[in-house]
């Protein structure tokens, strides 16, 4: 199949804005030939997943373009990377790591991408507008754009995002597409209270409970509470997209795209129905532990995605009124941009006074934050929950904030309605 | 018993080899050891399998787009499959496998078959794959 392209796609594609951009260009056509895509669309922005050092190819790629002269032609921030760039010596993070990994870094920030080094952009910088065509990566940072601002984006990884950056154009297909964005399953929430809907671990409780549920359809969903916060529906669909592949969900009255049912399925009929009983996502929660209560925790783990401002204010409330300090590890993971903030505001004596440890710019699961050896670790997060088993060798707890403060100040798994 | 077969080109390249058949999907990341050429996915069919050099039938890729990378490293590193062919079409394994033809000038096939090629398909059958998408199947118990 041939790829219709416009003037400008072919100066690209011919070599005509350089080498690098030659390379990026004859990527994405190939990418739009098997995609099934007929033409190419224009995108204005991007967030990069592919920046952080994972393998001498990974490297080599970013090197390639970036000595060939490639520079990203659109606004372009940078997902967390592999270690926290100022602090990484006393993280243990490996020498020829490390170097590999600031090299892989300065490629992409010598193309022109604005070094945010965080996987909630959502919440810092350019932030994307409703209806807004974008390429972004990473998974939670693909949902969030998609179902709560109603930007536009496929779930692009590695390679083909700094492509579209580059270019400024993706393949014409997918969620960018209208038609591609109609509710597909009507999700009911049925016998929550209103109480319940507003417990924190609610939220990635659900979001781990409904990835696997739905496959590749995209959910609408009824019930949930109209004052939900950004946060809560950040550590819904980080859930989500952790435990299965949703890119893209409706929440009726909530997101943009579904002010009503029958806007969220563009006039049609739901494919199926599923209803959600609270006993699936006490199942769901009870799924994502698999530490005992009452174990010994070595480090309570937050920012999976990155903390919030409004996340360390609610932190901070908890342990200025917590009766101790906490025993064991405590790790806040954010970004550069909000812990500039966080450092103009009254927090960081409170915190640093329980004993919390913040750490920037990357993921537990890419530096080596939890020692090995670590036994459990507790967390807020859905998605650190999920994949901390697999990835760090631990038992996890999940539990609320509070569960996670009053835990880390006994220095065992002690969870609210458990004890 | 010689069989002929014709695929969607996702990735075109010509290549040889012995079949590997995955009755499940598999995630590049996670799931394949680009080091060693192994399926690691200690839930999968075919966990502790060795994918190199083999025709690797797959129904479809699943999870992570770091996918994509795990297989560029694979073909970088020699460990990768020598074909990939498919029932779905899998942007990520394409991806992985466009990269590597670009930045090092060798690359994978992936092609998707229909439904009944597709199962027709039989572990340790010989398949040769032209660059136009056109295969050539043996299996060994016809002779």
């Amino acid at each position: 199949m041939t790829i219709r392209l416009t003037d400008r796609d072919r100066q690209m594609l011919e070599g005509l804005c350089g080498e690098g951009t030659r390379l990026a260009m004859s990527i994405l056509v190939r990418m739009a030939e098997a995609y099934g895509a007929g033409d190419l669309l224009d995108v204005t922005q991007a967030h990069i997943d592919g920046c952080g050092f994972l393998s001498d190819a990974s490297l080599e790629f970013a090197e390639t373009l970036a000595s060939r002269g490639a520079k990203v032609s659109i606004p372009t921030t940078l997902n967390m990377g592999p270690l926290d760039l100022q602090n990484w010596k006393a993280f243990g993070v490996r020498e020829d790591f490390a170097a590999k990994a600031i090299r892989q870094a300065k490629a992409y920030t010598d193309m022109g991408c604005i070094p945010t080094w965080t996987c909630a952009p959502y919440q810092g910088y350019l932030t994307p507008r409703f209806g807004q065509q974008i390429a972004w990566g990473e998974s939670n940072a693909v949902v969030y754009a998609n179902s709560v601002l109603g930007a536009r984006t496929e779930r692009y990884g590695d390679y083909i995002d700094i492509c579209a950056a580059i270019t400024g154009r993706v393949p014409r297909q997918g969620l960018h597409l209208t038609e591609n964005r109609k509710g597909q399953l009507l999700v009911r929430l049925v016998g929550f209270d209103q109480a319940r809907l507003r417990e924190e671990a609610f939220w990635p409780a659900f979001g781990h409970f409904l990835g696997p549920a739905v496959g590749d359809r995209i959910p609408v969903i009824e019930g949930l509470p109209p004052e939900a916060t950004d946060d809560q529906l950040k550590a819904f669909g980080a859930a989500a997209a952790s435990s299965g592949a949703v890119a893209l969900f409706h929440a009726v009255g909530l997101t943009p795209e579904a002010p009503t049912l029958a806007e969220a399925f563009q006039g049609g009929r739901p494919e199926g129905t599923l209803e959600v009983h609270p006993a699936d996502l006490a199942a769901a929660a009870a799924d994502l532990s698999t530490a005992d209560e009452g174990a010994p925790v070595a480090v309570v783990l937050l920012g999976c995605p990155h903390f919030s401002f409004a996340e360390f204010r609610r932190l901070a409330d908890l342990v200025r009124l917590a009766p101790g300090k906490s025993r064991v590890g405590f790790i806040v993971i954010t970004s550069t941009q909000t812990h500039a903030l966080l450092l103009r505001s009254d927090m960081p004596a409170a915190l640093a006074d329980f004993g919390v440890r913040i750490t920037l710019d990357t993921c537990m699961f890419h530096t080596p934050m939890v020692a090995p050896g670590t036994q459990v670790i507790m967390t807020n997060s859905g998605k650190c929950a999920y994949y901390a088993p697999g990835e760090l060798g631990v038992k996890v707890a999940f539990g609320s904030l509070a569960d996670c403060v009053r835990s880390a100040i006994e220095g065992r798994v002690c969870r609210e309605g458990r004890r | 018993m010689i069989r002929h077969l014709t695929g969607r080109i996702l990735v075109p390249g010509s290549a040889e080899g012995r079949a590997l058949v995955s009755p499940g999907p598999l995630s590049f990341w996670g799931g394949f050891n680009p080091k060693t050429g192994e399926i690691v996915d200690r839930r999968h069919e075919l966990s502790g399998q060795i994918i190199t050099g083999r025709v690797f039938v797959l129904p479809g890729g699943k999870g992570s787009s770091t996918g994509s990378a795990c297989l560029l490293e694979g073909i970088r590193a020699g460990t990768a499959p020598a074909a990939i062919l498919l029932l779905k079409a899998d942007p990520i394994l394409a991806l992985g496998a466009i990269v590597a033809d670009e930045l090092y000038g060798r690359s994978v096939p992936i092609l998707v078959l229909p439904e009944e090629e597709f199962r027709s398909l039989r572990d340790g059958d010989q398949v040769a794959i032209e660059r136009d998408g056109r295969m050539t199947v043996g299996s060994p118990d016809a002779g």
